[in-house]
């Protein structure tokens, strides 16, 4: 066990899986020399060569679509997306390529692309650079969307991202690329907890809460809280976005009766949507309550003085669990 | 003056004149080796290229390019029969087809559009996989592998970065095999192939950008696309570009050959611009008339390369009976068995629609094939559940 920081921890999964397969190759705009704009792959290039470790242009749609071809050589591309605002000009590559030519081929061809994202708000960042896009690519067919919450599982999942022969969009929380954790570096990924799987982060019996990516402390803080007045909230960490584990969900709604999903992105459309829809076509006689959702608003995302009304935190939250306990809350007395 | 080529001169569609005069007479620079009349003319860089071409590999040229009209003129026939749902005919790019994709070597790959069924024909496609994806028998016809082919790309432009990111691998590999892209002028305008140039020139990928200029993107004319020469936005990214006429197979084979031989040998990218025309429509849902004037058709088809190796076959005294009956019994056998293939393709099963989207189980999916196979079994007969009518 070590203690290390989110982006160390993801440092060292990417350095294992460029060690462990000479057909890894990183590719993104400043990952070499200056490590990253978050220096998430510092060193790598220096250990690996710029063979393995590529700078490229500064064209997203191109190191997209590049990761294609040589992914049809027998490549495993890891891309860095620099910022969350910045994977627009790679949406086609993603999701009319990268998404179904294993579809298109009749699985002759593979993808096994892993596209590293630093998404989501709370650093004060101008636009573009606080964004949370996971539906858009939850939504499409042939892709797998993962986001991680904690040190160890960032060192994990992305090996067992890189590891997969599926594309996988890997959203990492850019606020919290300094917490630290205990990362256990031996952990075998083939036989740690499958990426696909949520994990009950803090257990409890009155409601479930699920979030994902950085909203997972905050929902445990908030779990915290609610345990001081008495109430007993599950909090479990979606981890895989596309496809949901909904077995995992279902067994905790089943027991708690009532559902809170939180997170960034803006409400309509939004993963919140699907799993709240999800939940209630499995365990409709088991909810007490509608599902509740806290969420970004549905506003580009805002400047920063603002973005901390935008970002669901501890009291919204909390806010949310009342509704779902049909405890006195900021919308009692509203019908629907 | 955008449209030398045409023989019209002037600036008939209001476009942006270019007073620099880079459009000055018909074929200025471009590397020709065939005139349209059939005669062999000499060209100081690009003869060495095809010195070696003999009587018997120009017959086979030829033939090829026979046969891959035959296959357009068969495959336009089934789709006007109801058996494609739709075809984007070649028409009038055999030349630029068969002289590019005759001078690769086999383990060379190739990232294709759609039009480029000539350029199959010659990587060893079985016939009637070129058609199941038009006729709605799959999303692709064949297993890239087995032919060093990606299957064809239909967004506009995106293979070119394809075709970078895999001669990033050759490299990688220290292999000395190259990778081709094929797409039209209409794509130049697309943000992919600008990446694709600027990601191949960067780090001297063994690529070819070969752009088929048919001078039309369905309706809109090159003119559109590019205020200057296509070839020349090569060097504005560090790319060698050459202008080709796209109706002479021997020129274009000079040029690629020429293009292979320095990507081989760490020379990097080649842009090549393949002067053609689209003598039939876009696709057979597409109506040419309704933008295209009569006489440019009748200019360029002055123009054909069927006819114009043809014509060198004549010169040469080697367009024999011989000849002309075994290239016309080929391309019977091939237009034959591609429609047999076609006629009898077994269509998909229904539960097909589910297969590939992951390499691996996705809970999501798998419940919403279980969903449907439930859902299909409780008819007797799963036919039943496909007809538009339903069987309640």
């Amino acid at each position: 066990m070590t203690q290390m920081t989110f982006a160390r921890a993801i440092n060292s999964g990417l350095r294992k899986s460029l060690e462990n397969d000479p057909k890894v190759i990183l590719m993104g705009e400043d990952i070499g020399t200056l490590g990253g704009v978050f220096r998430v792959t510092d060193g790598l290039q220096k250990d690996f060569g710029k063979h393995r470790v590529v700078d490229t242009p500064l064209a997203e749609s191109g190191i997209m679509g590049t990761a294609v071809g040589l992914a049809y050589r027998g490549y495993r591309p890891v891309v860095e997306i620099q910022f969350d605002g910045f994977i627009y000009p790679a949406f086609d590559q993603i999701v009319s390529q990268v998404a179904k030519l294993h579809y298109r081929t009749q699985g002759a061809v593979k993808m096994p692309i892993t596209v590293r994202v630093p998404f989501g708000g709370g650093i004060g960042s101008p636009e573009h650079h606080s964004e949370s896009p996971e539906a858009y690519f939850t939504h499409t067919s042939g892709l797998r969307v993962v986001s991680v919450s904690n040190p160890q599982d960032a060192h994990t999942v992305i090996q067992q991202a890189i590891a997969s022969d599926d594309p996988v969009l890997y959203f990492e929380p850019k606020r919290r690329y300094h917490d630290k954790g205990e990362v256990d570096e031996s952990i075998d990924p083939a036989t740690a907890l499958s990426m696909e799987k949520a994990r009950v982060v803090t257990e409890g019996k009155d409601v479930t809460l699920v979030a994902y990516g950085p909203l997972v402390k905050t929902a445990k803080d908030a779990a915290l809280a609610a345990a001081d007045e008495g109430v007993s909230v599950e909090v479990i960490d979606l981890r895989s976005l596309a496809p949901v584990d909904f077995a995992t969900l279902e067994a905790s709604v089943r027991k708690t009766g009532r559902l809170v999903i939180t997170h960034e992105a803006g409400q309509s459309g939004g993963l919140g949507a699907e799993v709240a829809a999800s939940i209630t076509e499995r365990c409709f006689y088991h909810l007490e309550a509608a599902p509740v959702r806290i969420t970004g608003f549905d506003v580009p995302y805002p400047y920063s003085k603002l973005e901390m009304h935008h970002l669901p935190g501890l009291d919204r939250i909390l806010d949310g669990v009342d509704r779902a306990l049909g405890r006195p809350n900021s919308l009692s007395g509203l019908e629907g | 003056m955008f449209t030398d080529e045409l023989g019209q001169g002037g600036n008939a569609a209001g476009g942006p004149d270019n007073s620099a005069g880079h459009h000055g007479g018909a074929g200025e620079d471009l590397v020709q080796l065939i005139t349209p009349g059939g005669e062999r003319v000499s060209h100081p860089q690009y003869d060495a290229w095809v010195r070696d071409v003999s009587d018997e590999q120009l017959g086979s040229l030829y033939e090829d390019m026979v046969v891959i009209r035959r296959i357009d003129t068969e495959a336009t026939a089934l789709q006007r029969q109801g058996e494609l749902g739709l075809w984007p005919p070649l028409l009038g790019q055999e030349a630029s087809q068969i002289g590019s994709a005759r001078s690769l070597r086999d383990d060379d790959f190739v990232f294709s559009s759609y039009r480029e069924n000539g350029v199959a024909y010659c990587r060893g496609v079985d016939l009637a996989d070129i058609l199941k994806v038009w006729r709605g028998n799959a999303s692709a016809g064949w297993d890239p592998y087995t032919i060093n082919m990606a299957t064809p790309q239909i967004i506009i432009g995106a293979q070119t970065l394809h075709a970078t990111g895999y001669a990033m691998g050759i490299q990688n590999d220290g292999a000395d095999s190259v990778a081709i892209t094929y797409f039209g002028d209409g794509a130049t305008s697309e943000g992919d192939v600008n990446e694709a140039m600027v990601f191949a020139a960067s780090f001297q990928s063994p690529v070819i950008f070969f752009c088929q200029n048919n001078h039309w993107a369905i309706s809109e004319p090159v003119r559109l696309q590019s205020h200057i020469r296509i070839a020349d936005r090569a060097a504005g990214f560090g790319i060698p570009g050459i202008r080709v006429d796209g109706n002479d197979v021997l020129a274009v084979m000079a040029a690629t050959r020429e293009a292979l031989e320095r990507a081989r040998h760490g020379g990097g990218p080649t842009f090549i611009e393949a002067v053609t025309y689209r003598m039939g429509p876009h696709t057979t849902a597409d109506d040419p008339t309704r933008y295209r004037d009569a006489n440019e058709l009748e200019d360029w088809a002055a123009k054909d390369p069927i006819a114009r190796v043809r014509g060198l076959l004549e010169r040469k005294g080697l367009l024999t009976d011989e000849l002309e009956g075994r290239v016309a019994a080929k391309a019977d056998a091939v237009a034959r068995d591609m429609r047999a293939g076609c006629i009898n393709m077994p269509d998909p099963q229904p539960l097909d629609i589910f297969k590939h989207v992951y390499s691996t189980p996705n809970s999501w999916l798998d419940r919403q094939e279980d969903h449907y196979s439930r859902y299909l079994a409780s008819f007797g007969d799963p036919a039943a559940a496909n007809s538009e009518e339903g069987a309640r």
